[in-house]
């Protein structure tokens, strides 16, 4: 390891490529640009590699059935061979349990213009021993943050036993631990599938799969799922297990509220029209499991904080702005991953390689033109797919008006549908941040991470317009990027 | 749009909003003009204080005992809309020469009209239990509140709307309606408002509206910075600050300057103070800023060590060269008024200034001379 004193002032170690993340995108960028000839810093929130998608039992207790649910294993098993390797050989400095807390700009005149990634510890409550460097210093910095499972407020979502489809995949592949007997999955898109059929492998009565949107969506452009046929097979192997478990998948339905005293009890499904309006209530079932899927929110703040610039994806989530080789706007800045656009591990994985090959490139190493434009091309076609997965699976228009006046939007501060409301029509408020700042909503714990997308959406409709950048962007930009400690922050330089 | 008003506000932060209440209860037809959103500029990044305490003797001092009357009487029945809370504040010192300057500085204030009771070392944490122990004196201002600013505001706007006044947001002021020197109206992005009457409540930006009129109204952006922490019990009961504030906010020192200012908000989150930097409107997170602000607040509270900061924020103050804002008409270009430059104090004086102005506006004598406030007086000192 390389050495690391506390003062930090002029002596932050210094690397060829630093590289946040350790999921898909940002370990294939590590071993990528560290087998080029890079010397990389990989800084991670984990325990071990492989992000929230690789997610898999404690490797220091090795239990044999690491793989169980993953789909490319073999990517990830590989990637980490190669970790490893390099590790070994002293080409990464892998740090994992460490996240970045603030993100310093280069000084005027610095060449290469190299970023300081300031960094603490990742978990509360993990005693105060030397964990690794203060902070690290990146010529080229390659920002793969990963996403985090995009919420929406239901009645009675904040109910014990309601989860995020996410999160109830975590417990399953993290610790195989199902988290209830008698599960219902809802929301949109693809990603409910392994987690009910997940749940069905794991134990659980999967009462039913409830998709808002349409398969015949697909149908309006049909080539992009062509031309990555890897993902037809996996939706056809999923809904062969559908099948196998007996688990129902109704189309255009969704769970519209939620009831339970103490702890879900039923959940009250209605159909949808094409807007996402209630058509007819669809009954009552009861369960002790809510799984809620509603895709995926990048983790923007790195990005932001780095000043590059940032625009609205199709699916509304705001993403780094990125040219054909994955730099930002800002020089020195790269981003992989779900940062750029959600669209799945396969694509992420590109991008990281690409990103790894180009910074390497960059510091003049020997890279082939050919690998760089094989991977422009499945980065495109990847692109497309999600394109048109993220098309036929909006979220439902209308979404709102399964909404009470009481419903909660910030669970953090206790914040109400009715008070979001009432910060526009009786305050004025005509935008998501100045919602934000009159109502509560995202100032909280979270810091908007759970209702940041959800606020600034009931911002836009009830200001009857669409959706901007400009109202997804308060919650993205987190001038800390984790919290940390007064005691903490107080401890460096306090001159430039 | 192509309206007329007796009165166009620019700017819907504290000041317009103030100045937009004060006119529609005389009766008067305002139309607002903000370029962004409801309290979304330097508003929108500030504490929300309302202090007697940090001031010396003099005009701005005179004008935050004004103001502060103007919450408690004229307000009191809309304080409860935007968390007013009489928390009192608390200066406390360190050193024995602290505890001296402390002295003398409630000797003068007393003087000058301030409610001030000193406080010994030994009785410190009655008020604040937290503090350090290692103080040699405090000074208790039972006079000093605090309120949500953003919701001050916005709370104030609705109150005009209800009385009359229009509000277009996201509408900016892109010249001036001249007849001469006189100024009769604004043209926007979205069209011309003719009225008799133009208030320039532009905050930091005040700068750029008075250009339009062809005056010359030196407000300059001063850049601060606030650390926030994670929701706590009550922990700080009183604005507790060093005895340094005071020299700090009158300091015209371009530098980055530093002095701790802590307290408690209601949603349970504490807030601290403070940096002033004349950095332009640089908007950089500044990390020794904030390291600086954060190793001054342990020595205040070093019991929040291990506490932890969620977020932080910064916002641009309207800073004059002599710390007095800009309030009144401007001879130089009848019928444009200024309402801005308040530094670090504009929640505090925002009703003030804004109840001044609307008297002067309509024909009557204000219940505070607002000579010292003039907006031409920088031509005088200019000119000599």
């Amino acid at each position: 390891m390389t050495e690391h004193p506390r003062d930090i002032t002029a002596t932050s170690p210094r690397y060829d490529v630093a590289v946040v993340g350790a999921g898909p995108a940002g370990l294939a960028a590590a071993v990528t640009a560290a087998e080029a000839g890079c010397r990389v810093v990989l800084v991670d929130a984990g325990q071990q590699p492989g992000g929230q998608y690789w997610r898999h039992p404690d490797e220091t207790a090795p239990r044999g059935d690491e793989s169980l649910g993953h789909h490319d294993w073999s990517t990830f098993a590989g990637l980490r061979t190669r970790l490893h390797g390099l590790v070994r050989r002293q080409r990464i400095t892998y740090l994992p349990r460490r996240q970045v807390w603030f993100v310093q700009r280069p000084s005027t005149g610095d060449e290469p213009p190299a970023h300081t990634l300031h960094l603490t510890t990742a978990y509360a409550g993990a005693d105060g021993g030397d964990d690794g460097p203060d902070a690290v210093t990146g010529d080229a910095v390659i920002l793969c943050p990963g996403g985090y499972d995009r919420q929406l407020p239901i009645p009675g979502w904040d109910l014990p036993g309601v989860m995020a489809a996410g999160g109830v995949q975590a417990l399953l592949k993290g610790h195989r631990t199902v988290a209830g007997r008698r599960a219902i999955v809802a929301g949109t898109g693809p990603f409910l599938l392994p987690v009910a059929t997940g749940l069905a492998q794991a134990g659980a009565d999967v009462v039913a799969v409830c998709e808002a949107g349409s398969i015949t969506g697909w149908s309006r452009d049909p080539l992009a799922a062509a031309a990555v046929p890897g993902k037809g097979r996996e939706a056809l192997e999923y809904a062969t297990a559908l099948i196998r478990h007996r688990i129902p998948y109704r189309q255009r339905t969704a769970i519209t509220a939620i009831r339970g005293t103490d702890t879900v009890q039923s959940v009250e499904l209605s159909r949808l029209d094409r807007e996402g309006r209630i058509r007819k209530q669809a009954g009552t079932v009861d369960v002790d499991l809510v799984a809620l899927g509603w895709g995926f929110t990048p983790s923007l703040e790195l990005v932001t904080a780095t000043g590059a610039a940032t625009r609205k994806d199709i699916d509304d989530s705001l993403v780094a702005v990125v040219d054909e080789e994955q730099r930002a706007t800002v020089p020195g800045i790269y981003v992989a991953g779900e940062a750029t656009g959600v669209g799945g591990a396969v694509l992420a994985v590109a991008e990281g390689e690409l990103a790894g090959l180009i910074t390497a490139r960059d510091q003049r190493a020997a890279v082939s033109q050919e690998s760089v434009r094989a991977l422009q091309k499945r980065i495109t076609r990847h692109r497309r797919f999600a394109a048109a997965m993220h098309t036929a699976h909006p979220v439902p228009r209308h979404w709102h008006d399964w909404l009470h006046p009481e419903t909660t939007v910030c669970r953090c501060e206790e914040v109400s549908y009715q008070q979001v409301c009432g910060a526009r029509d009786d305050l004025g408020a005509g935008d998501a941040r100045t919602v934000k700042l009159m109502a509560r909503p995202g100032m909280g714990w979270c810091q908007g991470r759970v209702c940041g997308f959800a606020s600034a959406k009931l911002a836009a409709a009830r200001e009857g317009r669409a959706l901007t950048a400009d109202d997804l962007r308060p919650t993205a930009k987190q001038p800390f990027a984790a919290p940390i400690s007064l005691e903490q922050l107080a401890e460096g330089p306090q001159h430039e | 749009m192509a309206d007329t008003a007796d009165v166009v506000i620019i700017g819907a932060g504290a000041l317009g909003a103030a100045c937009a209440y004060f006119a529609t209860e005389q009766g008067l037809r305002v139309h607002i003009v903000e370029r962004g959103e409801v309290a979304g500029g330097t508003t929108s990044a500030c504490e929300g204080n309302l202090l007697v305490s940090d001031k010396e003797a003099g005009h701005e001092l005179d004008l935050a005992l004004y103001s502060n009357q103007v919450w408690r009487r004229d307000l009191a029945p809309h304080n409860h809309l935007w968390e007013f809370e009489n928390k009192g504040g608390l200066i406390v010192a360190a050193t024995e020469s602290g505890a001296q300057n402390l002295a003398e500085l409630a000797r003068r204030q007393r003087d000058a009209g301030i409610d001030v009771t000193d406080v010994a070392a030994d009785e410190v944490h009655a008020y604040e239990p937290h503090l350090t122990k290692n103080l040699t004196a405090a000074a208790h201002y039972p006079q000093d509140c605090q309120v949500q600013p953003m919701l001050m505001a916005a709370q104030l706007i609705r109150i005009a709307r209800e009385r009359g006044a229009r509000i277009w947001t996201r509408t900016e002021v892109t010249d001036l309606h001249r007849d001469g020197d006189s100024v009769t109206g604004v043209v926007t992005s979205r069209g011309t408002i003719h009225a008799d009457h133009v208030i320039n409540a532009a905050g930091t930006w005040a700068g750029d509206i008075a250009q339009l009129a062809g005056v010359h109204v030196p407000i300059l952006p001063r850049r601060g910075f606030v650390l926030i922490t994670e929701p706590l019990p009550r922990t700080v009961f009183h604005k507790v600050y060093s005895g340094d504030y005071v020299a700090s906010t009158t300091s015209s020192d371009e530098g980055l300057q530093t002095s701790t200012v802590i307290e408690g908000t209601r949603a349970g989150t504490i807030l601290i103070g403070s940096s002033r930097e004349r950095v332009g409107f640089d908007a950089t997170v500044s990390l020794p800023a904030l390291r600086q602000i954060a190793a001054k607040a342990l020595i205040l509270y070093p019991v929040l060590a291990k506490t932890k900061i969620m977020r932080n924020y910064h916002g641009f103050r309207p800073y004059c060269a002599d710390h007095l804002p800009v309030i009144g008409h401007d001879p130089r270009a009848p019928g444009m008024w200024h309402a801005a430059g308040h530094e670090g104090a504009g929640i505090g004086l925002s009703v003030g200034s804004a109840k001044l102005l609307v008297q002067q506006l309509t024909g009557r004598e204000p219940d505070l001379d607002l000579t010292p406030f003039a907006p031409e007086r920088f031509d005088l000192v200019e000119a000599s």
